[in-house]
């Protein structure tokens, strides 16, 4: 079963602005073929100021399908259409407290919806640029369309790569053998084999939870600057990642086990933030084998205030 | 009122008889059945029970047939991997194209590793050519392997006909009965049928436990090596209590199975016409002529599964559905489309399946609540007009694909 939130639940339940808009001026109809969904949208436009005055939906799709077409005409009634414009799928996803990652194809498809019927309303053609496939890396959501393409533009040959481009394998790992299936396929175009990276990369010795006390000397202590330095070189080498999406991290502050981060740019309020956290920091427990937490240095100033 | 559970091909609930049975197994006989001491001992002797009550639901010739696994999945991976090892020299599987993912997922892979897959064709109702499987049983196949039910649909095939065949020409067939065990009776000791999967979840054991059935004589090649565990076939400690419970199932199917065919049939029939006289476009899937007694699986057009289901879900009924958004998958369930269902009903298919707790006064309360629920997601279909489809509805309503 998804877990779906409960503003997802109450607009797939409670649907608003059911049906079709009477008197409409812009119809915008799209599908998306990976879930079968398909949406009509609906609005009435005010010729003279280019206001939406009303907007309707019809749907043949999933429940978070339904939700995300009632979420988007609740956004756009009021709005004028360049605004409307500006909505992105993210911005749907975020009105419903998120969506499933398998599910955020239903909010691309509210999205192209409003374009076809801003385009219809326009007098212009609408042209689709958003392909879509099969999904890889149910962590951050990337398919396999994605992948390929960025594999072509920037002629990746390791899984490495792929998770430093495009995130894709860089949180659970369970995808990297369809990522490497996705490699041998795409090296074979170029004329090369994929050669897998082997089982060579040794894990970082951990310290385990429950130990039994040998009377062992430990090993010493990094100094404060040290340990400062070792986080900004993960940080570093995090970054290709953080910025193919056009974000990036910044180290604020270092305070015992608690690591203060900035995240800018596009990571910067983006529904994926608690996970790349959740990435970085696993990063760094690994690399310095002491458990660290990482907090965004937002939350801090909010605590403190 | 309490939920309706109308999801029994994908479990079932564990009859409290089973639970009783399993208990002591868990304290006061925790011993390893490998051991000699008291502890185990008695423990073997239970085994030995619940082997002989698989063996007899199964009619089979022999107890040691029977080999203990962990589930219907890991049954269906041994018979196929054995055989393509014992065979070393055979390259080619033949299966369905509706096979349960156990199955498929696993020819998928084998694929890649060279070997050549023969996937039958089913026609719309989810039938199967005889004819042309005659023309593949060649020296060159390792292994058949076609399901006794399909989980979807109910459909059976005729795997007792096409084992025969199979046999005629000296290849190894298996059959995935992990649907069939416990609603079709069986004498596998008649048939030609070399390996057979089922799985205890089904017929109301607990999860966690299944069977491969290992006619004697078969040449086999185990797919956990280690102990001496069912004689050196599936080493592994065994899942003592559930293989007790799954004895004890298997017993109770062997006393419920005129019932599971009469009454259990009877309700599912009553809850498939209850539907259709109310439901305009809507239609059972499959050869409703001959499918499984407690499956219905009922298409309803122009609307989608997961939000039936989940309408439904809060209606207090379980169901499940062939739509690709249930699962997470991109494509609507593989069994609709090899039967040519077209993409409006195939998303839209929900599967009822009933068991022998399923009662009369839950399936009226079913039939009720279907049909208003079709009507509130009809409303909203951009296929859908006043009560009714579109005139052309693929045409009146035709999407820029992304």
């Amino acid at each position: 079963m998804w877990d779906y939130s409960e503003k997802v639940k109450e607009h797939f339940y409670n649907p608003k602005n059911a049906g079709a808009v009477a008197d409409t001026n812009a119809v915008g109809d799209v599908g998306s073929i990976s879930c079968g969904d398909a949406l009509r949208l609906t609005l009435k436009v005010d010729p003279e100021t280019d206001i939406i005055l009303d907007a309707g939906f019809q749907t043949f799709g999933c429940g978070s399908a339904i939700a995300s077409s009632s979420a988007l005409t609740e956004m756009v009634k009021g709005m004028h259409v360049d605004e409307a414009l500006k909505i992105s799928n993210q911005d749907i996803a975020d009105f419903l407290d998120g969506l499933p990652p398998e599910k955020m194809h239903c909010s691309v498809m509210g999205r192209e919806a409003l374009q076809a019927a801003i385009a219809n309303y326009r007098g212009e053609e609408w042209v689709d640029d958003h392909e879509e496939g099969a999904l890889v890396c149910k962590c951050f959501a990337i398919d396999d369309v994605m992948i390929r393409e960025t594999i072509r533009e920037n002629g990746l040959s390791t899984v490495e790569d792929v998770t430093n481009y495009t995130k894709a394998g860089g949180g659970c790992s369970s995808c990297h053998e369809g990522i490497e299936n996705i490699l041998t396929e795409e090296l074979a175009l170029r004329g090369e084999t994929f050669v897998p990276g082997g089982a060579s990369k040794k894990a970082k010795k951990k310290e385990a939870l429950v130990s039994l006390d040998t009377g062992a000397p430990s090993a010493t202590p990094m100094t404060a600057v040290q340990r400062i330095l070792v986080i900004e070189q993960v940080l570093e080498g995090l970054r290709p990642a953080l910025k193919a999406d056009g974000g990036d991290v910044q180290l604020v502050d270092v305070e015992g086990k608690n690591i203060y981060v900035n995240l800018i740019g596009a990571c910067n309020g983006c529904q994926m933030a608690a996970m790349t956290l959740g990435g970085v920091q696993q990063k760094l427990i690994e690399t310095l084998g002491e458990f660290v937490k990482v907090i965004p240095h937002t939350e801090r100033e909010a605590a403190e205030a | 009122m309490s939920d309706i559970y109308l999801d029994n091909n994908a479990t079932t609930r564990v009859d409290p008889e089973i639970v009783e049975a399993m208990l002591p197994y868990f304290t006061e006989q925790f011993g390893n059945p490998s051991s000699l001491h008291s502890f185990g001992n008695k423990v073997g002797f239970a085994l030995k029970n619940a082997r002989k009550q698989v063996q007899t639901l199964l009619g089979a010739e022999h107890e040691s047939e029977i080999i203990f696994t962990s589930c219907g999945s890991e049954s269906d991976s041994t018979a196929i991997l054995s055989a393509l090892k014992a065979n070393p020299e055979r390259k080619t599987i033949i299966t369905t194209t509706v096979e349960h993912p156990a199955v498929l997922t696993l020819c998928d892979y084998l694929e890649t590793e060279g070997y050549t897959v023969h996937k039958l064709k089913v026609d719309g109702k989810g039938r199967l050519d005889l004819e042309e499987y005659k023309k593949l049983l060649t020296d060159d196949v390792a292994i058949v392997s076609v399901m006794w039910a399909n989980n979807e649909t109910g459909t059976i095939f005729p795997v007792l006909e096409m084992a025969e065949m199979a046999d005629d020409e000296g290849i190894l067939f298996h059959t995935d009965a992990v649907q069939a065990v416990g609603k079709i009776p069986m004498n596998l000791e008649d048939s030609s049928i070399h390996m057979l999967s089922l799985s205890g979840h089904k017929l109301h054991a607990p999860k966690g436990v299944g069977v491969l059935y290992l006619k004697r004589g078969v040449r086999f090649r185990p797919l956990l090596r280690g102990g001496h565990q069912e004689r050196g076939r599936r080493a592994g400690t065994e899942n003592v209590t559930s293989i007790i419970g799954l004895g004890v199932a298997c017993e109770q199917a062997m006393k419920h199975m005129e019932y599971e065919n009469t009454e259990v049939a009877r309700l599912r029939d009553k809850l498939q016409a209850g539907i259709l006289s109310q439901v305009t476009h809507a239609f059972a899937t499959g050869d409703v002529d001959n499918r499984l007694p407690n499956t219905a699986n009922i298409a309803f057009e122009y609307i989608e599964g997961e939000a039936i289901l989940l309408l439904m879900n809060k209606a207090g009924i379980a169901a499940s559905s062939g739509s690709a958004c249930t699962s997470g998958s991109l494509e609507p369930s593989h069994v609709m489309k090899a039967m040519g269902i077209p993409y409006t009903a195939a998303h839209g298919t929900v599967r009822f399946s009933l068991s022998r707790y399923t009662t009369e006064e839950e399936i009226d309360r079913v039939i009720e609540a279907v049909p208003p629920i079709v009507a509130q997601l009809r409303k909203l279909s951009p296929y859908w007009g006043d009560g009714k489809p579109l005139e052309n509805p693929e045409e009146a309503f035709a999407p820029v694909y992304a």
